[in-house]
């Protein structure tokens, strides 16, 4: 009986314990996830701001300065208007394009790689790994002069930077195979050889049997290849070099923020670019953020 | 023991909350808002004594409770400390040592394994040449052999490729070769042998001025532009890469040859034009499938990096362009040397390139293992038992991914400019005042520490992501077995988690740390390298406190409005060179400092 009343005291204490760590848990969640939003709350005030000067009055409502003259708090849609009358919406379209034609081309070269270095053992196949391995550890940059006195002698940097990088980008996508040769390691073997026993062809099984299973990783590759261009910065202005019509998103509202004094139109623009460029990257993501999240572990977990 | 040095730690921290809390009533007077902070201050100190207090007497429980264990194992261990530390042990020896003995153990070991592993690289690195020279001397002596074993259409075909295929019927086949050894010819005499050629000089004849003889007008001086040393490099390089697959395709041509001859001899048929296509979507899929891919990458990937590493050994830069104002040369490692010397025209190279060095494997060391340890430690909370609205949590992390990071970033290095966003919050709040405003990229190791804590802000959802799935796949009997055993949390956590995190993620970290290495958008987009650092005003590129040899290599190439040296790229090539040895030296010790790398037939 003792006993019994003993294991129930420690049964109390334990539930009160864990009462006591589960609450310091939501303090620190909560904390946690006001500084992850904060940056992003901020932007999106912001970009609906008016006046030039006197950003913080926006976020720390402080009654006696808004109600001094040429202080007020102000809201209302002036910079996306003149966001919509600058270059902007040409750097969007030419980011727009980039993403789309790379998440396509880029989709299939990975498929095609990591599908072939998953399923075929072939000579080649080990040098060829352990050969990208050692040019991945170059670093990248290095070989960005040479690539934009090329794409010039091709009539695809400069004023046609948005073609010459498609080209870049797609180019060397073959290398990151890493993420979806994981996965396809992961489909039995078996399966294959199933359907090569009742006369498929190697082709027939990829396109029959692999790609209807391997539906999440084609997603997770689309979405990465569709996400990398919006983000990409040096690529694009390295090869673009100065021409403005060619900036990608990414170019361009750096070159706002370079130039400004944190009270200048340039500052909230700048917001207000960034929310129209994050607002459907993000929503895109998030109707799709099971196969990325699937994806990302996979990959590490491979190496 | 953790729990108690926790709360002590946590009673600690009070009075620097109340501090905070007493700073912040420094502007107004006497007011409700005053009072309400005065009494805070008062509960918050009243906590920490409570804290430390309990902090004390959990350690002491432990601490006695402890004693006696101890005592007992230490006369045990005692000889095993005698035989020593440093030596291989037996599982069942390790186990009896402490945790300190452990560790000592385990570091001797882990320092022994270095130079082992790096020398085994090397003898695998040896091996490789040797396989290599030997497949080429066996490849000659079955080349010679098909030569003279071969019938009359083999012997043409070492002269004209695919002449014996043709001849055997196998007619598409042939053709290729066939096209093959035309365009080659074909090239090597338009182009070719010009740019192969001049690849020793880099070109003879730069841009120079030339009297012309203009109809009507009579001679007038102009500027001819001579060789282009830039496309003799390029064009030379993708000679050498051409006649490389052409040799290549020769002996696959004679192989072919040597095969149908076999299979003729046999009775049997050859393969006809049409098979070859079938076997392109079955037997040979690999290769339809792998021959974009390859070509892009060797086109944009292989190609410029060779190049590159050429170019290091020139004198090219934007000045010496090769074709509108200089030729450039080939100099040997004269830019090595400079990359190491102490004086160069009045700049210190050497420290230069060590001080950059430096700040880059301390970046990468913190951004890899503080966004490790923090990420693990917010996937743990978020799972932990008893936790509500765990997608909430999830999904307001993740959703900070999806933002592009060149907008997150750039908007948190202008939040904590002088008159941004986090000045403004403190300035309002009169925690400062307007003049004393936080220089927090000005300052060299405020902006260090700056970039290292965005970093974790920016790195630990995606790290979040991973050791969520991970810790999923941890049996939970381990943890049932260690409840049993009345294994406290911490101890599960440090004897099952983080062991199990580890094994699975080392390759993981690995590729972290040498991509932190070269993580160029966190730094430039935050600080663009700056503080400036005066001391190396001269060097090419402006050096500074935050840059990485990245972003230097970067500037380098970006920085062609300096007069006398324009855009160095041969110093660019040089440190692209320099990095990657060293992420190769540091791969290669890790590799063998890892568990066994695992073999990837295991998955199948």
């Amino acid at each position: 009986m003792s006993k019994q009343q003993n294991s129930m005291k420690q049964h109390m204490g334990m539930k009160a314990a864990s009462r006591i760590s589960n609450t310091v848990v939501y303090i620190i969640l909560v904390a946690m996830s006001v500084i992850w939003l904060i940056p992003f709350v901020c932007i999106v005030i912001q970009s609906f701001r008016i006046n030039p000067t006197g950003m913080t009055r926006y976020l720390l409502v402080n009654p006696e300065a808004a109600l001094k003259p040429g202080l007020e708090i102000r809201f209302g849609f002036d910079n996306y208007i003149r966001l919509w009358n600058s270059d902007f919406p040409r750097w969007y379209l030419n980011t727009f394009i980039i993403a789309l034609v790379v998440a396509v081309v880029q989709t299939v070269i990975v498929l095609c790689m990591s599908y072939t270095l998953s399923r075929f053992r072939f000579k080649l196949r080990k040098p060829m790994m352990q050969f990208m391995l050692i040019l991945g550890m170059f670093p990248g940059m290095l070989s960005m002069i040479i690539l934009y006195q090329v794409l010039k002698d091709l009539g695809l940097a400069l004023e046609n930077a948005v073609p010459g990088l498609i080209l870049v980008y797609v180019a060397s996508s073959g290398m990151g195979y890493y993420v979806s040769k994981g996965f396809f390691d992961t489909i039995p073997k078996s399966l294959d050889e199933a359907a090569r026993i009742d006369g498929a062809t190697r082709a027939q099984v990829l396109f029959k049997i692999i790609l209807p299973l391997a539906k999440p990783i084609v997603i997770y590759t689309i979405l990465t290849a569709f996400m990398g261009p919006w983000g990409d910065f040096v690529f694009a202005r390295y090869i673009s070099n100065g021409r403005i019509a060619a900036y990608n998103v990414a170019v361009g509202l750096q070159s706002w923020l370079a130039t400004d004094t944190m009270t200048g139109q340039n500052y909230t623009m700048f917001c207000a670019g960034g929310v129209i460029v994050a607002v459907p990257v993000v929503i895109l993501f998030m109707c799709l953020q099971r196969y990325y999240v699937e994806g990302v572990t996979g990959g590490a977990v491979k190496g | 023991m953790a729990p108690a040095i926790l709360l002590m730690v946590l009673g600690a921290l009070c009075p620097a909350v109340a501090l905070l809390l007493r700073l912040t009533v420094t502007q107004s007077t006497d007011s409700l808002g005053v009072k309400l902070t005065g009494f805070l201050q008062i509960v918050v100190l009243v906590i920490g004594v409570l804290l430390v207090v309990f902090g004390v007497i959990n350690l002491v429980r432990t601490i006695v409770r402890n004693g006696r264990i101890v005592r007992q194992a230490q006369e045990e261990q005692a000889e095993l400390h005698r035989i020593g530390l440093c030596r291989e042990l037996s599982d069942a020896e390790f186990l009896q040592l402490d945790k300190g003995e452990k560790a000592v153990n385990k570091f001797v070991r882990g320092l022994v394994r270095i130079p082992v592993g790096t020398w085994n690289g090397i003898k695998k690195i040896g091996l490789f040449f040797k396989n290599a020279a030997l497949g080429i001397v066996n490849e000659c002596k079955d080349i010679w052999k098909t030569f003279v074993e071969g019938d009359w259409k083999t012997k043409v075909s070492f002269l004209v490729m695919g002449f014996g295929n043709i001849a055997r019927g196998q007619v598409l086949r042939g053709i290729l070769f066939l096209l093959l050894e035309v365009v080659f010819i074909g090239y090597m005499i338009l182009m070719g042998g010009y740019y192969l050629s001049m690849l020793p000089s880099l070109g003879k004849i730069g841009p120079h001025s030339e009297m012309k003889l203009v109809p009507g007008v009579g001679e007038i001086e102009t500027t001819v532009k001579g060789d282009n040393s830039f496309k003799i490099l390029l064009y030379g390089v993708l000679t050498i890469f051409f006649i490389i697959a052409v040799i290549y395709t020769w002996r696959v041509n004679v192989k072919q040859n040597k095969t149908a001859e076999m299979i003729l001899k046999s009775g049997k048929k050859l393969k006809s034009g049409k098979d070859d296509l079938r076997s392109m979507v079955d037997d040979q899929f690999h290769k339809t499938l792998m021959a974009l891919p390859t070509l892009g990458i060797l086109i944009f990937t292989v190609m410029p990096i060779v190049f590159m590493i050429l170019v290091a050994f020139t004198n090219y830069s934007s000045i010496n362009d090769g074709y509108e104002t200089k030729l450039f040369t080939w100099v040997g490692f004269e830019n090595f040397k400079t990359i190491f010397s102490w004086d160069v025209g009045g700049v210190n190279y050497a420290a230069t390139f060590g001080e950059i060095l430096l700040w880059t494997l301390i970046w990468a060391f913190f951004a890899t293992f503080t966004n490790y340890f923090l990420g693990i430690a917010v996937a743990m909370l978020i799972n932990k038992k008893g936790i509500h609205l765990k997608k909430v949590w999830r999904t307001i992390l993740i959703m900070t991914i999806a933002i592009p990071q060149f907008i997150s970033l750039l908007y948190v290095s202008k939040m904590f400019t002088l008159n941004g966003l986090f000045n403004g919050f403190l300035i309002d709040l009169g925690i400062i005042q307007p003049a004393n405003a936080i220089d927090f990229w000005g300052t060299p190791t405020l902006a260090r520490i700056m970039v290292i804590i965005i970093n974790i802000w920016i790195g630990i959802p995606y790290l979040m992501l991973i050791a969520t799935g991970i810790l999923m796949n941890i049996p939970a009997d381990l943890y049932e077995s260690a409840k049993i055993d009345g294994a406290s949390g911490w101890k599960q956590f440090s004897k099952i988690t983080l062991p199990y995190m580890l094994f699975i993620t080392g390759p993981y970290l690995l590729t972290s740390f040498t991509g932190n290495m070269n993580n160029f958008n966190v730094i430039y987009l935050l600080t663009g390298g700056g503080p400036t650092n005066a001391l190396r005003s001269g060097a090419a590129g402006t050096v500074g406190h935050t840059d990485l040899l990245i972003t230097w290599l970067f500037k380098i190439t970006t920085s062609g409005s300096d007069p006398t040296y324009g855009a160095q790229y041969y110093l660019a090539s040089v440190i692209g060179i320099l990095v990657f040895i060293v992420v190769a030296v540091i791969s290669l010790i890790v590799y063998g400092l890892l568990p066994s790398v695992k073999n990837e037939e295991d998955f199948q």
